[in-house]
């Protein structure tokens, strides 16, 4: 631990030439890096595949794309200049310590370890990943608007269902904890950085190779799966899957990552008087998103590699007729795949219930019982996943059991409604964007929590498992829910990341447009499921005609909402730049103490904390911190 | 639901708040309750074409017209807080500093807990009680039989990608693209797959059991009226999975015995060529599209 490792480490600050920037490591090396990896790969591959059988007889040869893939993405690190920290100390000379520049643009189009740079990063990442997933969804809903499979090609069609599925997941899953956990979490708890910076880079730069990774499934003819990947269709699909199988996996090890260095920095790395009481609600939910994360991500890896040598080495852990199981796979994936729905579902908690006491100027009502439930949450989760496979034969006697435990997780998510309700009682409500959204959420959200009672409940599900019932439940909670949580946390805190306002008049355009058409889109699904419209398919019955076009029409229009979200964010950060003070909300939690944008080391002098973030109303009550302590100035959570 | 401890810390003047509410819920829930079971009710699928279709529908039903009381307690609760409790104009100023109410959470969590029970209770009781397995597959040996299973007509269902066939064990094994069951007789499908995941759906009928290769998948379903119904594919299995419909037939007794002596006949030639009947099949190995 010598010079090196301290933060103002000097020559860090120093100014580089723009040629120096660009023949440094960067992303035009990294994309350099994984081109040239894959070739490399690839050429290998093709020698070793030449001796598998199931491999020559295709014209694909699956061996070959995936040593491709395994070797682009070393490619890719290296080009971001991964290795070179290591490399540089193993051979005894000084590292560069490039990363830790402080200043300039070149920050963002590479390897850095500031936990802000890292949290735009991902922001931007993630929200372009999130639009073509969204384009991919207007496509679907445009061959909808006809009974019959009519301008795109039924492989095709089932790609853009797989790629939107995936891709949506890969980057919601990361969506909250990603941008706004790895940018706010140090700010909230009073750290200058995260605990693993490098790990924190690592897993913004496998979301953006996962998310390319993905789209390249275009380029491998496809893939027919969807997002559940089920084998053995998976076995049998084109190359295609394999950039399925290869991207979730980089968002497998990517999410564990997230989620250890969470745990990690949440636990070690507060403030002093930070005490478990005063930690905010928002990070509560991603420490246990982050737990689902830690726990689930592996178990979903362990199935991919199981998929991957089914694919390659001809093993056959899928394949019944060679004594395999196809609901090995099903199991597997989703006693990963539940508790991902929570890793969706549970960040969105975080934020509304950060975000209401703020606009109801009130405590949060129950911040125990909230903290409680998010935990219950978590728990249960592990134990609901064969609520999926209700008609599919399997444990057909444990079926009580599981309805037993799905219902059970209502009692949690309930308990988050009451913590709303006790704040929004005799409270002091301003109609603010971020409070809109917020509202919004348990709207939305109480529709889909209890159209997945109808689910949870076998009788039921055997006439909506499976159709368009489920595809709507789950866009109810995920996108009724995460998303609009995650919209009101970008209107309430981009202020404080860019130090530049939003314009409120386009986010209440932007707000009402998503919330009206969102609902006239999925609400009429509900119907068409139970109707007899099953998921994933481009031709249905004619008499369902009337009512997709409906929705269809409705999709379009939530898609435009979204690109209001887009000019707005062009509008108010880029042309018509207005500066907001320190704390637009007149927040009293300790992040909104600092400027915005906070200073490059957030915090002169390691605050210490005094009280909770949330004491709305309360008399006399101090101020969260004194951010200039006189003593205990390098006591506990030094950087 | 909050009314009794917010009324007792009421400020002089303040109008009562859980009061106002609860008599506003209790309007919704009187007036919504019978308009679900009465209006949209009857247009709940999946209808009364078989004991179990017809299981689903009140099930269906009855969760829908649960739903109203818990629909109400939030929308009234929120739209109520949002109008009265709105700050106007720019000035801000803090609410009471409530931070919560042990009493009022224990009440939540008992009321809640309650539901939950009741609902547990009311899904098991419904899937090995009353609904005679609620006509989802169960696997190769069911506990949820309706009472006349051991009866039942055996007919198998074979998915392969893109094309549902149906096998009659007790007909010579006979094997047909097109589905036609007696009916008021218990039908036992075999449901099982050649290739690759499948859903057998059969939509009027309230009969969904997934397709595994390598798996008996059983599912009972006693229809009770005759006519067409719907068989679609409800798993992504490829391809042409959407395109993986085709129509069933259910006749009266009589109609089903001269159609599958007809049958029989008609298909006496190939049927000789087909592997004997079994549970599951396993044809040769899955191969990579190319």
């Amino acid at each position: 631990m010598e010079a090196g490792s301290t933060l103002s480490a000097p020559g860090a600050t120093r100014n580089r030439s723009f040629r120096s920037q660009l023949l440094g490591f960067n992303v035009i090396w990294a994309i350099v890096g994984g081109v040239v990896g894959y070739a490399v790969g690839h050429w290998i591959g093709s020698k070793i595949g030449a001796h598998v059988t199931s491999q020559t007889e295709t014209d694909q040869d699956d061996v070959a794309i995936f040593t491709g893939m395994f070797l682009a993405v070393f490619g890719w690190l290296i080009g971001l200049g991964f290795f070179s920290y290591p490399l540089w100390r193993m051979l005894g000379r000084p590292a560069t310590l490039r990363e830790r520049e402080e200043h300039g643009p070149w920050r963002y189009y590479r390897l850095c370890t500031d936990h802000k740079v890292v949290g735009i990063q991902y922001l931007v990442a993630v929200l372009f990943f999130f639009f073509v997933a969204g384009l991919n969804a207007m496509f679907i809903r445009g061959e909808l608007t006809s009974a019959n499979a009519t301008f795109i090609p039924a492989g095709t069609y089932l790609t853009l269902v797989g790629l939107h599925g995936t891709m949506m997941l890969l980057m919601m899953s990361a969506g909250v904890l990603g941008p706004l956990g790895n940018y706010l979490v140090p700010l909230m708890i009073g750290a200058r950085r995260m605990a693993f910076p490098r790990v924190e880079a690592l897993t913004l730069w496998l979301t953006v190779l996962a998310g390319f990774v993905l789209l390249s499934a275009i380029l491998l003819g496809g893939f027919p799966t969807g997002w559940t990947g089920y084998a053995p269709l998976a076995d049998q699909a084109r190359g295609g899957i394999d950039a399925y199988i290869m991207s979730f996996a980089l968002i497998g090890i990517s999410l564990a990552l997230v989620g250890l260095n969470m745990i990690a920095t949440v636990v070690t790395m507060r403030a002093p008087g930070m005490t478990w009481n005063r930690v905010p609600i928002f990070v509560w939910g991603l420490v246990t998103t982050s737990i689902l994360a830690v726990l689930a991500a592996p178990v979903l890896l362990a199935a991919l590699f199981m998929v991957m040598m089914d694919r390659t080495i001809d093993t056959s852990f899928f394949l019944a007729s060679a004594g395999g199981s196809p609901f090995l796979w099903d199991n597997l994936f989703w006693f990963f795949g539940h508790p991902e729905v929570y890793i969706l579902a549970l960040p969105g908690f975080g934020i509304v219930l950060e975000i209401l006491p703020v606009f109801a100027r009130k405590p949060l009502w129950g911040y125990r019982l909230a903290v409680a439930s998010m935990f219950g949450v978590a728990l249960l989760s592990f134990m609901v996943w064969q609520h999926h496979l209700f008609v599919s034969g399997i444990n057909a006697n444990l079926r009580p059991f599981y309805m037993f435990t799905t219902e059970l997780i209502s009692i949690p998510t309930g308990l988050i409604f009451l913590n709303a309700m006790g704040t929004l009682w005799r409270a002091r409500i301003r109609f603010t964007v971020p409070m809109l959204f917020a509202l919004a959420f348990f709207f939305n959200f109480l529709i889909g929590g209890l159209s997945g009672v109808f689910l949870s409940d076998v009788p039921s599900d055997v006439t909506t498992h499976g159709s368009y019932f489920v595809m709507a439940h789950f866009h109810y909670t995920i996108m009724g829910g995460l998303v609009f949580a995650l919209m009101a946390g970008l209107y309430y805190w981009l202020p404080k990341m860019t130090g530049f306002k939003l314009n409120e008049k386009l986010g209440k355009v932007h707000f009402w447009g998503m919330f009206v058409f969102f609902n006239l889109t999925f609400f009429p699904l509900f119907a068409a499921g139970l109707l007899g419209m099953p998921r994933r398919v481009s031709s249905y019955n004619a008499d369902l005609h009337t009512l997709n076009v409906f929705v269809s029409g409705a999709a379009f229009c939530l898609g435009a909402s979204m690109l209001v979200l887009l000019w707005n964010l062009v509008w108010s950060l880029i042309l018509k730049r207005e500066r907001v003070g320190p704390n637009p909300w007149h927040a009293l939690s300790l992040e909104w103490q600092l400027p915005s944008p906070p200073p490059v080391y957030d915090f002169d002098e390691i605050p210490v904390i005094n009280s909770g973030p949330y004491e709305y109303g309360v008399p006399n009550a101090p101020p969260v911190a004194d951010l200039r302590p006189r003593v205990l100035a390098n006591e506990g959570g030094t950087a | 639901m909050s009314t009794g401890a917010a009324t007792a810390a009421r400020p002089e003047g303040e109008p009562r708040h859980g009061l106002r509410i609860a008599v506003m819920w209790a309007v919704f829930t009187v007036i919504v309750t019978p308009l679900i079971i009465f209006v949209v009710g009857p247009h709940v699928p999946p209808f009364d074409r078989s004991v179990q279709s017809h299981d689903q529908h009140v099930v269906n039903v009855t969760l829908l017209t649960l739903t109203v009381p818990v629909v109400g307690v939030i929308w009234v609760y929120f739209g109520y807080s949002i109008v009265v409790f709105r700050q106007h104009g720019d000035a801000i100023s803090d609410g009471p500093p409530q931070t919560g109410n042990s009493r009022i959470q224990i009440l939540w969590l008992a009321i809640t807990s309650v539901i939950v029970l009741g609902l547990a209770a009311y899904g098991t009781v419904g899937l090995f009680g009353g609904s005679h397995g609620a006509g989802g597959g169960q696997g190769p040996n069911p506990l949820a039989k309706p009472p006349n299973a051991s009866q039942a007509l055996q007919v198998q269902v074979i998915g392969q990608q893109w094309l549902w066939t149906f096998r009659y064990p007790s007909y010579g094994g006979v094997e047909t693209t097109d589905l036609v069951i007696p009916v008021g007789r218990t039908i036992a499908f075999h449901v099982t797959s050649l290739d690759v995941d499948h859903s057998f759906w059969a939509y009027e009928l309230g009969v969904k059991a997934d397709a595994i290769p390598g798996a008996d998948n059983v599912a009972y379903v006693q229809p009770l009226k005759t006519g067409s119904f719907q068989i679609r594919c409800a798993e992504l299995c490829g391809l042409w999975h959407g395109h993986m419909n085709t129509n069933g037939r259910v006749v009266t007794q009589a109609g089903f015995a001269t159609w599958i002596a007809a049958t029989e006949k008609k298909y006496a030639g190939v049927t000789k060529y087909l592997p004997p009947y079994s549970k599951i099949y396993y044809p040769a190995p899955l191969r990579r599209a190319s």
